[in-house]
């Protein structure tokens, strides 16, 4: 042994008479066993995580130069985008990691429909990421308003007039919303405060919640089966590996290969052609006109099309609240006893066929400005959506699932 | 009652008397973090009536100025306009204005004090988009058949005729707002306050 490695083993030992350090490495990494079977899905947790970190870094970064002014915001992200050194990459990285935040979310759930990782014992843990997912949204929402364009004003406005719509407390509860009468500069400037330190916080505790969660009941895997069923003689699961090294060095190849994709977008299609940062939203907020087409960012589009499909005002609301609530009674509504995709039955695979369909064009159709016929259509997607929640304890306790078997299949 | 020399009453008594009075205080803390957020001295001072002079504004023409950060449009109408906004009323949500959307001396068939001026806030009354002025010989323009000049909204097309009453079929539920205004003399109005003005 080298002299430099007892040095270490030294400080390693002082710091455990003081730390659990050890203890919680073991519990956390290496002793904490995961099914072996892991595939590319379980890839967008640990993606989530690496988004999340980029977002806090660069969020950081970008405050040192922003101004949470409504008269001095936008000029703000100009000289960040022009005259600060590498701002532009700071701003880019910033605002590709908000639409590459809600792909790896909208993934890492998706992966849950496909293997019923939300069912009994993990509900909690499902909850708890639904709790995220909420405050994400939350999250983009606010820090959606401070570049104070076109966009970001009258997107908040909308927004917030949702709330108005609220019978008796509506009209106050925005009010006290945008402490102003209008979205103003009272407005960006405790939007600033809720973006860049109160939502961040509650993310970065729920995130450590829900990793607590998971190693509490352990994780899933592609075949839904328990892997504590099956233990050696030392309690260790027969069909775990532990998750370092075997799960690090796996994901470290996934962070890198995305990280790529990453990086090509914040270099080369910053933009995305609208999606990512609108085209509307290069021109100054203006409360006298709102622009010709307006639309959420694509991730809110899903719900935004289905708001807009309701023909009356407080119903669409409605339904929008619904439309993302209903995810959060997903362990209650699939009566299932089979987890994973690979042993379902035929109407589960129906089911959520349509329903991956039914959100991706939802999606669409609220990017779209709206016609007769896409309204109907986005009547009928959204029928689609909510059936498959609304008829899951249905077509999941008499759908004709195959036998699951005893340990991983490979 | 007394268990192994531990007045258990007693600790039960203090133990909810201190959760008690904390949890008071902790109600009473969570009011100046709530009111904090309303609407300051300072932004209510902004939000003061505007004076505006409309004698240079000519017929058919909008003027739009900013009261409590909000759009106001001001539209002089002539009698062929006010004869359109007649002919509409089967066609629109509300007719005669019953729902609450103006001040009483606007409820009558122009929603105005005279019916030479319109002066209504200038956002949608669905989701508070600011809808564009489209006049009549505009409106193919905006795919919108038998126009007779109005306000479209491009967020949600919802579309109001020229006394700011909002047509049926459209997501907007009311017609447009008409603020509390009055004529300080015949070319100048007052908007945001109508104190003096008999209602």
């Amino acid at each position: 042994m080298s002299t430099a490695t007892k040095y270490i083993l030294v400080l390693r030992d002082w710091i455990d008479d003081r730390f659990p350090l050890m203890e919680e490495w073991n519990k956390h990494a290496g002793e904490y066993y995961a099914p072996k079977n892991f595939n590319f899905w379980y890839y967008f947790g640990v993606l989530s995580m690496v988004v999340l970190a980029i977002q806090l870094v660069t969020g950081i970064w970008l405050t040192m130069n922003y101004k949470p002014a409504a008269d001095l915001a936008f000029a703000s992200v100009e000289y960040i985008m022009r005259d600060v050194e590498w701002g532009w990459w700071i701003r880019y990285m910033h605002s590709t990691g908000a639409s590459a935040f809600f792909i790896v979310v909208y993934l890492h759930m998706y992966r849950a429909l496909l293997y019923g990782s939300y069912k009994s014992p993990r509900e909690l843990l499902w909850i708890i990421g639904m709790l995220i997912y909420f405050t994400l949204m939350g999250e983009a929402f606010f820090g959606y308003l401070l570049p104070w364009g076109q966009m970001s004003y009258w997107g908040a406005q909308v927004i917030i007039s949702l709330f108005g719509a609220l019978p008796f407390i509506g009209e106050d509860l925005s009010l006290w919303i945008r402490g102003d009468f209008v979205v103003s500069d009272v407005t960006l400037n405790r939007f600033f405060a809720l973006h860049v330190i109160a939502l961040p916080l509650v993310i970065c505790g729920l995130v450590v919640v829900h990793i607590l969660a998971l190693h509490e009941v352990g994780s899933n895997n592609p075949d839904g089966v328990e892997i504590k069923k099956h233990k050696n003689a030392n309690g260790i699961p027969l069909d775990g590996i532990a998750f370092h090294p075997y799960y690090t060095v796996k994901d470290l190849v996934g962070v890198v290969v995305f990280l790529i994709l990453f990086a090509s977008v914040v270099f080369f299609w910053p933009e995305m052609n609208g999606y990512f940062l609108e085209h509307a939203n290069f021109v100054p907020a203006d409360p006298l006109k709102t622009p010709e087409h307006i639309a959420p960012v694509w991730y809110f589009t899903p719900f935004y099309a289905i708001l807009r499909a309701v023909p009356s005002q407080l119903g669409g609301i409605v339904a929008m609240g619904f439309a993302q609530a209903l995810f959060f009674l997903l362990p209650w509504l699939d009566r299932s006893p089979v987890k994973s995709i690979r042993y379902r039955g035929i109407k589960y695979k129906i089911a959520l066929t349509a329903f991956t369909i039914s959100f991706v064009m939802l999606g669409w159709l609220g990017m779209q400005a709206p016609t007769p016929s896409y309204t109907w259509m986005a009547r009928g997607f959204a029928t689609v959506y909510f059936l498959y929640f609304l008829l899951m304890p249905l077509y999941t306790s008499m759908d004709n699932d195959k036998p699951v078997p005893d340990r991983v299949t490979k | 009652m007394s268990v192994d020399g531990i007045d258990t009453n007693r600790r039960r008594f203090l133990t909810t008397t201190a959760t008690v009075v904390g949890g008071a205080g902790a109600v009473a803390t969570s009011i100046p973090f709530i009111s904090t957020l309303s609407p300051s001295a300072k932004t209510k001072a902004i939000g003061a009536p505007v004076e505006v002079e409309i004698g240079e504004l000519q017929p058919g023409k909008l003027k739009t100025v900013l009261w409590q950060g909000k759009p106001v449009w001001i539209l002089r109408r002539d009698e062929k306009t006010l004869e359109g906004i007649k002919s509409l009323d089967a066609d629109v949500r509300d007719p005669s204005s019953d729902e609450q959307q103006q001040p009483e001396y606007a409820k009558n068939e122009y929603r105005s004090v005279k019916p030479e001026y319109l002066i209504v806030l200038g956002l949608c009354t669905h989701l508070g988009c600011s809808p564009t002025f489209v006049e009549a010989e505009d409106g193919a323009s905006h795919n919108l058949s038998g126009w007779k000049g109005g306000f479209f909204c491009p967020c949600h097309g919802s579309r109001f005729d020229l006394a700011g009453r909002v047509f049926k079929g459209v997501p907007a539920p009311r017609n447009l707002v008409v603020p509390p205004h009055m004529y300080l003399n015949d070319t100048k109005i007052l908007i945001g306050d109508d104190s003096g003005v008999l209602s």
